[in-house]
């Protein structure tokens, strides 16, 4: 037992455990201090919620979290090694959902899914992207452009990207939103499975989610 | 699920743009009918002495073709920017500039290759000589990429401003006079029984170096604007 902590496999097992730790994060927006000394760990199969008011840093620490800003202080760790070190190997393993859903207008929900995969590094085949959008409840919506659809059917369409790819880290800002309550169902049961198989998730919402079987964490930002 | 390989990348990007640019035509076809708009405008007002026109025609033809390509610059990243694709593309696991290459190839081939296909045309309204118009189309096909290539670099760096589509022009043009001086420069060369080969082949040393260099800075000028 002793020679394990001198051979630091007590810290290496943590790491493992731990897959992102935040330490010390600060996020500075204009003259504007949102949040300062914000540490948290997240393992697989756990589930963050990221609480606060209008204006309290949520959506700014999960872009941190993406990279898109620079914290002012702290640091992201992703298995033991800061983010921006491992830079392309970190973004293999993350997929993050904004308010914007990132999907053209002018596309139909089978070639925006593909091709926002594809963005993301991997190649779908049509079989399988059919697949996702059918489970996201858009049967028979799979050709129409998207220009067509409504909010709540736009929303599904991109919240499909999770369906493909296999990215350990799900970070969502507000996903729910437009969403009714069949799909905010089908969201809680996604979010189940991805947990299930060692995956992590971080969100932020108004609405309740309850994921079955699984405590949902709380981080308050004030 | 396939990891895609980067030339997997570079072709879907170039896909991607050319797919969109075909549902929605209008903006193609604006930039070239405002090419020979502007071109077809200087006999008119210059007066229609052929021997006049046929000294100005590759002058007018590449001042049009920087115009015109100036049109379209704004839109190269904003729509991507506007619903939240840029971002998307900032998160790939691949490198940046290979998506930023894809998005110029697709923006030269939709604003640059239609002038460069014209122009043989309107530089016949010109008189011009056979050799010059192959010169023309020549020093036009290594010209215009380098115009697509300065031109992401400003319109990576004016996204998201008010009044972007004036900066990018202001910012943009003043970088693409030597491209204006050497492309002329060629042309004139043929015209006065010179060889055109050195301003060819300075053209060709700035288009591999705007090639190496401007995918890279625009990416990077692409994740401040994001912050």
């Amino acid at each position: 037992m002793q020679s394990y902590i001198i051979r630091g496999y007590f810290i290496t097992s943590r790491q493992f455990n731990f897959m992102l730790e935040i330490s010390n994060l600060a996020c500075v927006r204009g003259d504007h201090q949102l949040f300062s000394g914000l540490s948290f760990s997240l393992g697989a199969g756990e589930l963050l919620q990221v609480q606060g008011e209008n204006g309290s840093g949520k959506t700014s620490l999960l872009r941190t979290l993406c990279g898109f800003m620079q914290p002012a202080a702290g640091e992201i760790h992703w298995c033991g090694r800061d983010v921006h070190e491992l830079g392309e190997e970190y973004y293999a393993e993350m997929i993050y959902l904004g308010h914007l859903n990132a999907i053209k207008d002018e596309l139909n929900a089978l070639e925006n899914l593909r091709i926002s995969a594809g963005l993301a590094g991997c190649a779908v085949d049509e079989k399988e992207a059919l697949a996702a959008l059918r489970r996201m409840g858009l049967r028979r919506r799979e050709h129409l452009p998207v220009k067509v659809l409504s909010q709540g059917q736009r929303r599904r369409v991109a919240l499909s990207r999770l369906l493909v790819g296999n990215a350990r880290l799900w970070i969502l800002d507000e996903p729910l939103t437009a969403l009714d309550v069949g799909a905010v169902g089908l969201m809680q049961e996604l979010i189940g499975e991805h947990l299930s198989k060692g995956g992590m998730a971080i969100f932020t919402t108004h609405q309740p989610l309850q994921v079955a079987g699984v405590e949902t964490r709380q981080l308050m930002l004030s | 699920m396939n990891r895609l390989s980067l030339f997997g990348l570079l072709g879907l990007v170039i896909r991607r743009d050319l797919l969109l640019a075909m549902r929605r035509r209008a903006d193609v076809l604006t930039t070239l009918v405002f090419f020979v708009m502007v071109v077809s405008l200087f006999p008119l007002g210059v007066g229609p002495e052929p021997e006049m026109l046929r000294k100005m025609a590759a002058g007018v033809v590449w001042v049009a073709a920087l115009l015109a390509s100036m049109l379209s610059l704004a839109r190269m990243f904003s729509a991507d920017y506007l619903d939240g694709t840029l971002e998307q593309m900032l998160l790939a696991p691949q490198s940046l500039s290979v998506l930023v290459l894809g998005k110029i190839v697709a923006h030269w081939m939709l604003s640059g290759l239609p002038l460069v296909l014209i122009a043989p045309v309107l530089g016949l309204q010109f008189g011009m000589s056979f050799q010059g118009l192959w010169v023309l189309v020549l020093v036009l096909l290594l010209g215009t990429p380098i115009l697509s290539m300065i031109g992401a670099i400003g319109a990576a760096l004016t996204l998201g401003l008010r009044g972007g589509g004036v900066l990018v022009s202001l910012l943009v043009l003043p970088l693409c006079i030597p491209v204006l001086i050497f492309g002329t420069g060629a042309v004139d060369a043929v015209n006065t029984g010179m060889t055109f080969i050195p301003h060819v082949a300075l053209l060709g040393a700035m288009f591999l170096l705007s090639l190496v260099f401007a995918p890279w800075v625009t990416a990077q000028a692409l994740r401040i604007s994001m912050e």
